[in-house]
């Protein structure tokens, strides 16, 4: 592909997924270089008007306006690739999709009236085709960087779909569950980050949503042997990726708890 | 085999000799609450007064009453890591002005020495060796590592609840592999009997403050180790295996299996990769391989579909293939006996009672 077109679009996020590409630092420039990038309000002024071969879509549906505008970045984009837990799969803001939003709307604002909003936080594929997903809260620079050489170049892209704990093991971490019984949902999360939480003695939390051909029900049944409060679990299954089908199912085992 | 006598506070000289010439010494080391095989440098960064406490599942390290260097049993890691590297760039492959491709070899393997290994380790580089060694097929990462490798093992005095390397025939007792064996003596004055396995080894303790020494330290931790040992791998399970590739069984593990692959990747045997092809923003094109399990799913995929779609089918092939199929692909089994995929998984399946109750051996 010779120098791409490449547009940066946000919805419902808190930028840090787009900031990713900022964050570059050493590659930034060959990238600023075999990319023209057309649309990135983070970044530039500069705006031009689409089509676009690449278009980078970060955050979810949470509003009517973002529902028209994800129909438009689409219609525009010959490319069109997610970023992050938000637009991949709803973000951590789809936790209202499991409340009322009305609440929420009149607890926080002041006018609740000046407040158009969707009673659900929902991933860019329940609304448009998506060419190709990146993963994780935020995503992964290496990965970024892997997809958009893979486009310049033509060629497949390596991003495996294996679970959190083969790359726990390539790096040489220490298990967490068997070395201090810390709950990790490594076993089930789609591999990307490198396994970073484990590599600070934290678990899993699940942020770039489930693995290929994992054992969710399994993990589950580990969690219950590890962790006696019910609603633990269900939080820890309820995290960035809450509205995925397959956490989501796991999430509805755990009804116990504090009933919060 | 000579045998002698060298004081703790003289070890360092060995680990000193063990780095000369610039080999990269490995040993246990102390990390994030585990003993972990690393780079070390001196006797400063071994674990000192540790123990393990192991169960399916579960290992903790407690502070022992002594100061033993080698008072705990093997942690996640084996010597695969270093001589079947996690991930290694084969070569790159970039065009010149002209347009004409070149390749260019990018592996450049320290020579390694070890320190700490134990019996089942050993038994687990000798199953190495038959697989990437083989005449004709030798796969060179691995023997460029293997080659001038030194080892300095340490034999065994007690056992983790998970080993069971006397029923598989590799261990306690450490008789082959190593360049030198030092048994851990703790009571009375503390000191290290050192074992030569070989003229290596020789030339390892030549001008060192040891003495020849007549102790049957050695075999009396072995024993000591073995008899901790109640895990025994079913001595019919080649065949047992094999006989009950369609028993519902299966579905019983498959169950409780994360299909996580961790029992695979902490193996000392397992060898399994894949292979990455990338290319950097500047246009090389970069082949690496890394560590693969067949516990992933997209690792049976063949023409777009995976052959080992279900959890069951993919523990039955790690069962099978550890302990039936690898004797006739590499004259051994598999396995070593020494417990890492029973400890190291997270969810504490047990391997040796899988292959009981699935094969149906008592
Ligand atoms: S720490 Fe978590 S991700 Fe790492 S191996 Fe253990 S279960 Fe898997
Ligand atoms: S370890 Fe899990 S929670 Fe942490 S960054 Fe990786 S995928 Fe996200
Ligand atoms: S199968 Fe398990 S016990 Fe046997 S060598 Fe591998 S990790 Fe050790
Ligand atoms: S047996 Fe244990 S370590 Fe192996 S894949 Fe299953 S859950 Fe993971």
């Amino acid at each position: 592909m010779a120098r791409p077109r490449l547009g940066v679009f946000k919805l419902a996020s808190c930028d840090g997924c787009q900031l990713t590409l900022l964050d570059c630092e050493d590659e930034l420039l060959a990238v600023a270089g075999a990319v023209d990038i057309a649309n990135f309000p983070e970044a530039s002024r500069r705006i031009e008007p689409g089509p676009y071969d690449v278009a980078l879509v970060e955050g979810s549906v949470t509003t009517p306006h973002d529902a028209e505008r994800i129909q438009q970045i689409r219609a525009e984009s010959r490319l069109l690739i997610t970023i992050g837990a938000c637009a991949t799969a709803g973000g951590i803001q789809a936790l209202r999709n499991l409340a009322d939003v009305d609440t929420y709307v009149a607890q926080v604002y002041a006018t609740p009236a000046y407040i158009s909003t969707l009673a659900t936080s929902t991933a860019i594929a329940d609304h448009v085709k998506v060419d190709f997903e990146l993963r994780g809260c935020p995503i992964d620079k290496g990965q970024l960087l892997e997809l958009l050489t893979a486009l310049l170049f033509g060629r497949q892209p390596t991003l495996p779909n294996h679970s959190v704990c083969l790359d726990c093991k390539l790096a040489g971490n220490v298990c967490v569950v068997v070395a201090h019984g810390t709950p990790c949902l490594g076993p089930v999360t789609h591999a990307g980050c490198g396994a970073l939480c484990p590599g600070y003695t934290r678990g899993c939390f699940g942020c770039y949503g489930p693995s290929r051909g994992s054992n969710p029900t399994a993990q589950s049944d580990l969690l219950a042997r590890q962790v006696p409060d019910e609603s633990t679990i269900r939080r820890l299954w309820q995290g960035f990726t809450t509205a995925d089908p397959v956490f989501a199912e796991q999430a509805s085992r755990f009804t116990g708890g504090d009933g919060e | 085999m000579s045998r002698y006598r060298l004081d703790p506070h003289d070890l360092d000289r060995l680990l000193e000799r063990l780095q000369e010439g610039g080999r990269v010494l490995i040993g246990p080391r102390l990390r994030d609450g585990a003993i972990v095989l690393d780079r070390i440098r001196s006797t400063a960064d071994l674990p000192r007064g540790l123990t393990t406490v192991t169960a399916p599942g579960r290992q903790h390290l407690l502070d022992r009453a002594d100061d033993a260097l080698f008072g705990y049993e093997v942690g996640p890691d084996a010597a695969k890591r270093w001589l079947h590297p996690p991930r290694v760039e084969l070569w790159r492959a970039r065009k010149d002005e002209g347009g004409e491709l070149f390749f260019e070899g990018t592996d450049e393997p320290p020579k390694y020495a070890f320190i700490g290994l134990r019996a089942c380790d050993l038994a687990a580089i000798g199953i190495q060796d038959a697989v990437f060694l083989r005449p004709g097929i030798t796969d060179p990462t691995y023997a460029a590592r293997r080659a001038d490798v030194r080892i300095v093992a340490v034999q065994c005095g007690a056992s983790a609840a998970t080993c069971f390397c006397a029923s598989m025939g590799t261990g306690p007792r450490v008789d082959r592999g190593a360049d030198l064996t030092l048994t851990e003596v703790l009571d009375g004055e503390p000191h290290f009997v050192v074992e030569v396995g070989s003229e290596e080894g020789e030339a390892l303790i030549e001008g060192l403050p040891v003495k020849p020494v007549a102790s049957t330290a050695p075999e009396e931790a072995a024993a000591r180790a073995a008899a901790h040992q109640e895990r025994q791998m079913p001595g019919d399970v080649r065949a047992s295996l094999l006989n009950a590739l369609e028993s519902p069984a299966w579905d019983d593990v498959a169950a409780r299996c994360l299909a996580c692959g961790n029992c695979t990747l902490v193996c000392p045997t397992c060898f399994c990769t894949t292979v990455e092809d990338t290319t950097t923003l500047a246009g090389d094109a970069v082949h690496a391989r890394r560590w693969d399990t067949c516990f992933d799913q997209g690792f049976t995929d063949l023409h777009g579909h995976a052959v080992r779609e279900g959890v069951a089918q993919r523990y039955r092939q790690w069962l099978t293939h550890k302990l039936s199929t690898w004797h006739d692909q590499f004259d051994t089994s598999g396995c070593v006996g020494c417990g890492r995929c029973i400890t190291w998984c997270p969810a504490g399946i047990d391997l040796v009672e899988e292959a009981r109750r699935i094969g149906g051996s008592g």
